[in-house]
């Protein structure tokens, strides 16, 4: 039968692995000359005694300098100047102290090396038989071996017993009575956008005409009743998903779009969460209609459905599809055609 | 013995007092004389546990002014260029801190500051531990303790960086929510209870700063105390030089010298962190601005610690399934979960994949040169060029800008590199080793170039070859040489099938692999019998210098050997024949 053998370790005696004789121990200049020792003393001291002044600087510094000061430092340029002051004092006044004891170690405290021994890990043979005998005995007093029933049942109950803590969780998500009774999927798969939603821009809250979009343009824009939601929800959450861009381009630069006539006269709205991790998209190119996302480089192409062109994501931008109301502002048609922003397992 | 001063009595006092009732004398009897050995790698472990304390104790003083709360303020605060703009609660007391707060600056910069160093000290100690082998029996307990500390470190430097709740932080929180989402089953359902319902919602920043501030820092400092119990009765490696053994610990004792060393140097590390907090700015908060979900700056870069994860993320092909009304998001499942999964799992086995291989039960207290483990090595090598690339990868857009590149190209250039570099760099590494190995061999049959070349009376030139120091012989002679595990049989002699043949093959290849090309250390006698030749070659340039004490040896010129007051150039000769 063949064994596997462990390597051979005792070439390793043989190869000079038994202690080497010492290298001889070289004298420090404080070990020889009491001058050189003394030097290092007030040198430990004066580190110490630095330390102190830096302590009192700091405590100055502290009171007397005005936060709002600032100064210009090469280098670093323009600056808070009670943060510079109270980095230096700080950590010129801790750092001496390390240094001080080091230099102490160093030059005034022996530097002969010293020897001691390492013992296997492993436990005595009497210890490991003891601790053998003390399992078996209390198996043996438990009948934990004989008491099939107690030992299926315990189990039982310990693996069962942390469910109530995890219960306890599915409240980490108390849904509002907008969301009462959809699923996670459907509320992600909605928008606040409406047929008719009009279309503000992002900051003023101003309606957009046509005319304001000049061919090349692009205006971030939310659905006008985003303002009010966002008030009365008391967070961010509909501006996270209704968030959109406006591009204008010639009518016949548009190549494709996820639906016919979704344009108004070269205006073409799209999301501008990112589908693929669901970063805000900011980058407009408007000579190629790329667009791209400044987090992990996603690249769509506006003139051509939203399409991705490159980068990690895996689907196009959605479409808003559009329109003018009677008054001539831009409007939602409807919400998008599909789940806005990164994707989820229930998405299809 | 002096006579012991007042405070000394008191404290003798106290030690009883203490003693009686935890007979704490003890550990101090075993302990106060412990041996540590010295190296300066062996302070990164110290630069991670250090910058830890600094990061404690900066964050109980942050508590003092954060308010995590995602409720809407208005700013009124120092800093004008915000003054009157609406934000979290969270981003208005984190400029209150940076702004209004005497100090307040200098404790933030300080706690972000420590906590790179933090993580990057741990970075640095793997590789060391990594490297050196340090994590071989009976350490493998403590390697795997360490792979969790790594991996908590992330967290923790990620968590802490998304409270602010500015625009950065916001925008890796909704990241961090996008990968959650792509996770199968359970990844929405995840998302809308952690984040209490859709992103951001008002839930998350207070869930996140309990995690931050309590759950993973008490895990860190559970783990970190039992990673330097472990170190403290395990006592720590060394490496090899003489005196030092498998068997023994070669070192300053920890009264006074360690204690003066070690806690000095904390102090430096802590000074250190102080220095930078004050001088150099990290996380300017106020310029990104409060967070809102539909803007981004462009340039965003997570701290460097996350940089591959988003690297990964960054180079991935944009693959995605959809079949039976399900998504499989590819894309960010492989990147954010599937890779940073298979890069702790192996971390973590490593030490036991290694002892399987190769059959080595032993325990090792001396620790390894890098180039005598050339497989390791370059298994080493290769991770962390993969880990570079996909960091390079974290920042292709920097890149690109900085250098006028294409980021299409750079992503392509990496989806290829991060495949084939890797292993370039395995192959390298272990030629490296190898041709380290065999000057090694070289040194020990013939001795040091001493760079002395030497013309004998008969004409013939000869480089002095120098005996080894002491200390380099012991260095060298501490390689051992392995033996890959024998070939199994199928069926011994007797004709009974092995039931092990088949793992038992495996470990075959695997340890040839790991041990074949290793060069063979020469014999006791041949060491012995080539640092004698050396010696000779010595014993031949004698007769040179028997004049004169070799310590004034100066210089050599045209392979004469100079003393001090004889010319040593052509010029310098002409000029000495023409004076006489």
């Amino acid at each position: 039968m063949t064994e596997i053998s462990s390597p051979d370790h005792d070439q390793q005696v043989a190869l000079g692995h038994s202690p080497v004789a010492d290298v001889p121990h070289k004298l420090r200049a404080t070990d020889t000359d009491p001058k050189m020792a003394k030097r290092a003393e007030r040198q430990v001291a004066s580190m110490f005694l630095l330390s102190v002044l830096f302590v009192v600087l700091f405590v100055a510094a502290y009171v007397a300098i005005d936060p709002s000061l600032t100064i210009y430092i090469p280098v670093i340029g323009e600056t808070s100047a009670i943060n510079i002051a109270l980095g230096i004092t700080f950590g010129a006044s801790v750092f001496l102290i390390g240094a001080g004891a080091i230099q102490w170690a160093k030059k005034l405290m022996p530097d002969v090396e010293v020897v001691q021994y390492r013992h296997d890990q492993v436990s005595p043979a009497d210890d490991t038989a003891e601790a053998e005998a003390n399992y078996e005995r209390g198996k043996e007093e438990s009948g934990f071996a004989r008491f099939k029933m107690i030992r299926r049942t315990m189990i039982a109950a310990m693996v069962l017993f942390p469910i109530p803590l995890i219960v306890l969780l599915k409240d980490l998500w108390v849904p509002t009575p907008a969301e009462e009774g959809k699923s996670p999927a459907e509320i992600l798969s909605t928008t606040l956008w409406t047929k008719g939603s009009r279309i503000v821009s992002d900051g003023t809250y101003k309606p957009i005409k046509p005319e304001d979009l000049p061919v090349g343009g692009l205006i971030n824009a939310v659905p006008a009743d985003l303002p009010e939601v966002q008030e009365a929800q008391g967070n961010l959450n509909a501006r996270g998903k209704a968030a959109i861009i406006l591009v204008r381009m010639q009518p016949d630069e548009i190549r494709a779009q996820q639906g016919d006539g979704w344009d108004y006269q070269g205006i073409l709205a799209y999301s501008k969460i990112c589908t693929h991790v669901g970063c805000p998209i900011s980058l407009y190119e408007q000579r190629t209609h790329h667009l791209l996302c400044p987090c992990h480089q996603s690249t769509f192409d506006l003139a051509d459905a939203g399409n991705v062109v490159f980068g990690p994501a895996a689907r196009r931008m959605p479409q808003l599809p559009i329109g003018v109301d009677a008054e001539g502002y831009l409007v939602a048609t409807s919400d998008f055609a599909e789940p806005v922003g990164p994707s989820f397992w229930e998405r299809g | 013995m002096s006579t012991p001063s007042h405070v000394e009595r008191a404290g003798g006092a106290t030690a009883t007092y203490v003693d009686k009732r935890m007979g704490s004398n003890k550990f101090l009897a075993r302990n106060l004389g412990k041996v540590f050995p010295d190296h300066w790698s062996f302070m990164l472990g110290e630069i991670a546990l250090y910058s830890f304390i600094v990061v404690l104790l900066t964050g109980v003083f942050l508590t003092l002014w954060f308010k995590p709360s995602m409720v809407e303020v208005v700013y009124d605060g120092s800093y004008v260029p915000l003054k009157g703009i609406k934000m979290s609660e969270a981003y208005a007391s984190a400029m209150n801190i940076s702004f209004d707060i005497r100090g307040g600056m200098l404790l933030r910069q300080m706690h972000h500051w420590a906590a790179l160093i933090f993580v990057a000290a741990m970075a640095v100690h793997m590789f060391r531990v990594f490297f050196t082998g340090a994590f071989r029996k009976p350490r493998e307990f403590n390697w795997l303790i360490g792979v969790a500390l790594t991996g908590l470190a992330l967290l923790a430097g990620f968590s802490g960086y998304s409270l602010p709740d500015d625009l950065l932080s916001g925008t890796g929180l909704q990241i961090a929510r996008g990968i959650m989402q792509a996770a199968p089953i359970i990844g929405t359902w995840m998302a809308f209870l952690l984040f209490g319902g859709e992103f951001p919602g008002t839930d998350f920043i207070s869930r996140l700063y309990s995690v931050h501030i309590l759950l993973i820092p008490g895990l860190i400092l559970a783990l970190v105390t039992a990673h330097l119990m472990l170190v403290w009765t395990q006592k720590h490696t060394q490496f090899p030089g003489p005196g030092r053994t498998n068997d023994n610990v070669v070192g300053y004792p920890l009264m006074p010298i360690y204690m003066a060393k070690a806690g000095g140097f904390f102090f430096i590390v802590f000074g250190v962190i102080g220095l930078v907090g004050g001088l150099v700015t990290i996380n300017p908060i106020w310029l990104f601005g409060p967070f809102t979900p539909d803007q981004v700056s462009a340039g965003s870069q997570p701290d460097w610690y996350i940089g591959f994860l988003d690297g990964a993320l960054r180079v991935m092909p944009n693959w995605e399934s959809s079949f039976w009304g399900i998504t499989i998001s590819w894309n960010i499942m492989i990147p954010a979960m599937i890779l940073p999964g298979i890069i702790f799992t192996v971390l973590a086995l490593y030490p036991f994949i290694e002892s399987w291989v190769t059959g080595d039960t032993r325990e090792h207290n001396l620790l390894d040169r890098p180039r005598n483990a050339p497989v390791r090595t370059g298994i080493g090598m290769m991770a962390i060029t993969f880990y570079c690339l996909l960091w390079i990868g974290g920042a292709n857009d920097i890149i690109a800008q900085a250098f006028d590149l294409s980021i299409n190209a750079i992503t392509w250039f990496l989806r290829v590199a991060l495949f084939v570099f890797p292993p370039i760099v395995f192959i390298v590494t272990k030629r490296i080793c190898l041709g380290l190995q065999r000057k090694d061999r070289d040194k020990l049959l013939h001795g040091y170039e001493s760079g002395r070349v030497l013309r004998l009376p008969h004409g013939e030139f000869i480089e002095v070859h120098e005996p080894l120091p002491v200390k380099d012989l012991a260095v060298i002679t501490s390689k051992t040489d392995h033996v890959p595990l024998p070939e199994p049989q199928a069926t011994d002699a007797d004709g009974v099938r092995n039931p092990k043949f088949r793992s038992q093959s495996w470990r075959h290849k695997l340890s040839t692999f790991f041990y074949a090309d290793n060069v063979t250390m020469p014999s006791a006698e041949e060491i012995e019998a080539g640092q004698h030749h050396a010696a000779h070659d010595a014993a031949l340039e004698a007769p040179l210098h028997e004049y004169e004490d070799a310590d004034e040896l100066r210089r050599l010129h045209g392979g004469v050997l100079h003393h001090p007051g004889m010319a040593e150039t052509n010029a310098e000769q002409l000029a000495e024949n023409r004076e006489h």
